[in-house]
C-alpha cells in the first residue's frame, strides 16, 4: 500500500499531465487536501520544536554571563549558592502542592465519572473546571488575605508537636516545622495555594481518560465479582495509568512554573529549612520580583536569566521522567 | 457446586420500557442451555438478568423472581457482588486485562476474594484453570506475558479459565464465538461440553448449528416488533427444537424462513 502510493505520487510528480497510469488520474481530490493537511500538520510540529529551541538558545546563550565573567573568569560556585535555595524552594513547593492536589483531584474525577449520577456528574465537572479560569493573582489574593490566616493555628499546632515538644523531651525536633508562623504567609500556605489551582487540570484530564475505560475491561471485572472499587482497581486505574501520569505531569509543571500565587502568597526572608515560618522562595518568585529592576547585561541580570534556565531544566527532566515512566510497561499497557 | 437456575413471570426493563416478559424456565444443574432467537430479542438481556450484568445500566430492573437454586437473586438485601461471584460469564468479545499477565488474568477473581495464596497455590489454581479451559500446553512457557498477546481464540479460553478458576455454579456465555475463526470456535465447543460436568452453563448463540451442537435444551426468544418486549417462545429439548418444534415462530426460525 504504502510504496504504491509513493511510486504513483513518484510519477505525477515526473510526468503531470500524461500519467502512465490510469489509477493516478483517478486520484480523488480529498486526496490532495489530506496530503496538504499532513503537510500542516507536520509544519506545526515543526514549529513548536523551533519555538522551544529559540527559548533553550535564549536561556543559555544569556545564562554564560552568570557563569563566566571576564575579569574574574569562571564563577559558577557563586551562581550555584545564590541559586540552589530556589531551585529547592520551587521544587518543595510544587512536590507538596502535588502530594495534597493530586489525590484529590484523581478522587475527584472518579467520582465524576464513575460514582455519580449521570446529571449532577456534569454540573461538578464544570464547576471543577471553572477552578481553572480563576486568575492566578485572585488565588494569590484568597492565599494571602484568607487562607494564610486561617492556616495559623494549624502551623502553631505543628510547629509545637512536630518541633517544639520532640526537641524538648527527645532533644531533636523536625526542623521542616520549627519556628513562629507569623502571618502564615510561608510556602506551605503557597503549596496550598498551588494545589487548589493544579487539581482542575489533573482533574479534567483524569476524568476524560476514567471515561473512556472500555465497558468490556469493566465488565469483565465486575462479571467476576468485583465491588465497584475492586472494579476500579483493576479495570480502570490500569487503563488510566499513563493519563493518570500525564495529567499529574501537566498539574507539575503548573505548579513549579506558577509565579503570581507564589509572589503574594509568601514573605520571603532568605532560605530556612523550615516551611511553615516565613521565609523561602522560589525560581518564578524570584525572578518576577526582581527581574524589572535589574540593569539588563548585569551579573545580577545574567543570574535572573540563568536561574530561568534551571527551571527550564527541571521542568523538562521531569516530563522526561514521566515519559520513561509510561513507556515502562508498553508491553502491558494494552494497546497491543 | 453446580445450582440450577428457575425464573419465574420475570420481566425486565430498563427505565419504563419492557425489554423482556413473562419469562418462565427451569434450566437443570450440570447443563448445556442455549438461548437463540434473532437479534434484538432480549436473549443476551435475559442472560445477564441471571447474573444482574444488566445492572450496569442505569434505570435496569426486574420484576419476578430468578431463583439460584432455591434463593431469589433479586432477594431484598441480596448483594449483585455476591452473584456474580457464583454466577461467572464470558463475553462475546474476549476481554482478558491487558495490563496483566496471563496468570495474573486467571488469578483475578481469586484476588477479589482477598485470599492470600502462597506462590505454589497460586500456580496450583493457575495450572487446574488453564488446564480447565484446554489452554494450558498453548501457554504454559508464557504466563508471565500480557494475555492480550494472545490469538483471540486463546484470549477467550483465557477468559473461560479467569472464570473457572473461581469455581462458579453457573457459567454464562454471551455469544463467546462470535468474534471467532471455526478452528478456535470448535475448540470453545468442545469446552463447553467438558464444562457441563462441573457447572450449569447457559449460552447466548446466533449460530444455530452451534446450539444444535453444543447444547442439551434450548430456548428460542423473539420479538413481536420494534418497541415490543421480547419473549421467550418455546423452551424444549434442543433436539425438539430443531426437528419438531410445537411454535410456528420457532419453526419458521430454526428452518431459516426469518432471522
Amino acid at each position: 500500500m504504502t510504496t504504491d502510493s509513493t511510486d504513483t505520487r513518484a510519477q505525477r510528480r515526473k510526468s503531470p499531465k500524461k500519467p502512465e497510469n490510469a489509477l493516478v488520474s483517478a486520484d480523488r481530490a480529498g486526496a490532495g487536501l489530506d496530503r496538504g493537511f499532513a503537510g500542516l500538520a507536520k509544519a506545526a510540529g515543526i514549529f513548536i520544536l523551533i519555538i522551544l529551541a529559540f527559548v533553550a538558545i535564549f536561556l543559555s546563550w544569556n545564562s554564560v554571563g552568570a557563569l563566566y565573567q571576564e575579569e574574574e573568569g569562571l564563577i559558577i560556585g557563586r551562581f550555584l549558592s545564590y541559586a540552589w535555595p530556589f531551585a529547592l524552594g520551587t521544587v518543595v513547593v510544587a512536590i507538596l502542592a502535588l502530594i495534597m492536589g493530586a489525590p484529590i483531584a484523581i478522587a475527584v474525577a472518579l467520582y465524576i465519572s464513575h460514582y455519580a449520577p449521570p446529571k449532577a456528574s456534569k454540573t461538578i465537572g464544570y464547576i471543577i473546571d471553572l477552578l481553572a479560569a480563576i486568575p492566578s493573582v485572585v488565588y494569590g489574593a484568597w492565599g494571602m488575605f484568607v487562607l494564610a490566616p486561617a492556616m495559623v493555628p494549624l502551623y502553631h499546632w505543628l510547629s509545637q508537636w512536630l518541633y517544639t515538644w520532640p526537641e524538648e523531651n527527645l532533644g531533636w525536633g523536625i526542623p521542616f516545622f520549627a519556628g513562629s508562623p507569623g502571618l502564615g504567609q510561608n510556602i506551605f500556605t503557597a503549596s496550598v495555594v498551588l494545589a487548589v489551582m493544579i487539581l482542575p487540570i489533573i482533574s479534567s484530564v483524569c476524568r476524560e481518560i476514567f471515561i473512556q475505560t472500555p465497558k468490556l475491561h469493566e465488565e469483565a471485572a465486575l462479571a467476576l465479582g468485583a465491588t465497584r472499587w475492586e472494579m476500579i482497581k483493576m479495570a480502570v486505574f490500569p487503563f488510566a495509568r499513563p493519563g493518570i501520569i500525564s495529567g499529574v505531569m501537566l498539574g507539575l509543571g503548573r505548579a513549579l512554573g506558577e509565579t503570581m500565587a507564589v509572589v503574594m502568597v509568601v514573605s520571603g526572608l532568605g532560605f530556612q529549612l523550615s516551611i511553615i515560618s516565613p521565609g523561602n522562595s522560589t525560581i518564578p518568585r524570584e525572578i518576577a520580583l526582581n527581574f524589572g529592576e535589574t540593569g539588563h547585561g548585569t551579573e545580577r541580570w545574567h543570574q535572573l536569566v540563568a536561574l530561568g534556565l534551571v527551571l527550564f531544566v527541571i521542568t523538562l527532566a521531569v516530563n522526561m521522567v514521566a515519559r520513561w515512566i509510561v513507556s515502562r510497561h508498553k508491553e502491558f499497557s494494552g494497546a497491543n | 457446586m453446580s445450582k440450577s437456575i428457575t425464573a419465574k413471570d420475570l420481566n425486565v426493563y430498563y427505565g419504563d420500557f419492557m425489554a423482556v416478559e413473562g419469562v418462565n424456565i427451569e434450566i437443570a444443574a450440570r447443563s448445556v442451555t442455549a438461548f437463540i432467537g434473532p437479534s434484538g430479542c432480549g436473549k443476551t438481556t435475559f442472560l445477564r438478568t441471571l447474573n444482574r450484568m444488566h445492572e450496569v445500566l442505569p434505570g435496569a430492573r426486574v420484576e419476578g423472581e430468578l431463583l439460584l437454586d432455591e434463593d431469589n437473586i433479586y432477594g431484598a438485601g441480596v448483594d449483585p457482588v455476591t452473584v456474580r461471584a457464583m454466577v461467572g460469564m464470558v463475553f462475546q468479545r474476549p476481554n482478558p486485562f491487558p495490563t496483566m499477565s496471563i496468570r495474573d488474568n486467571v488469578l483475578a477473581g481469586y484476588k477479589l476474594n482477598g485470599a492470600r495464596l502462597s506462590r505454589s497455590q497460586a500456580d496450583d489454581i493457575a495450572e487446574k484453570a488453564l488446564r480447565g479451559a484446554n489452554l494450558w500446553n498453548e501457554v504454559k512457557d508464557r504466563l508471565d506475558k500480557p494475555g492480550s498477546g494472545l490469538s483471540g481464540g486463546q484470549q477467550q479460553r483465557l477468559c473461560i479459565a479467569r472464570t473457572v478458576a473461581v469455581e462458579p455454579d453457573v457459567i454464562l456465555m454471551d455469544e463467546p464465538c462470535s468474534a471467532l475463526d471455526p478452528i478456535s470456535t470448535l475448540a470453545i465447543e468442545d469446552l463447553i461440553a467438558e464444562l457441563k460436568e462441573k457447572y450449569t452453563v447457559v449460552i447466548v448463540t446466533h449460530n444455530m448449528q452451534q446450539a444444535a451442537r453444543v447444547s442439551e435444551k434450548t430456548a428460542f426468544f423473539n420479538i413481536a416488533g420494534t418497541g415490543k418486549p421480547g419473549k421467550m417462545i418455546e423452551y424444549d429439548e434442543t433436539s425438539v427444537i430443531f426437528n419438531n418444534p410445537s411454535n410456528e415462530q420457532t419453526e419458521r426460525y430454526v428452518s431459516g424462513k426469518f432471522g
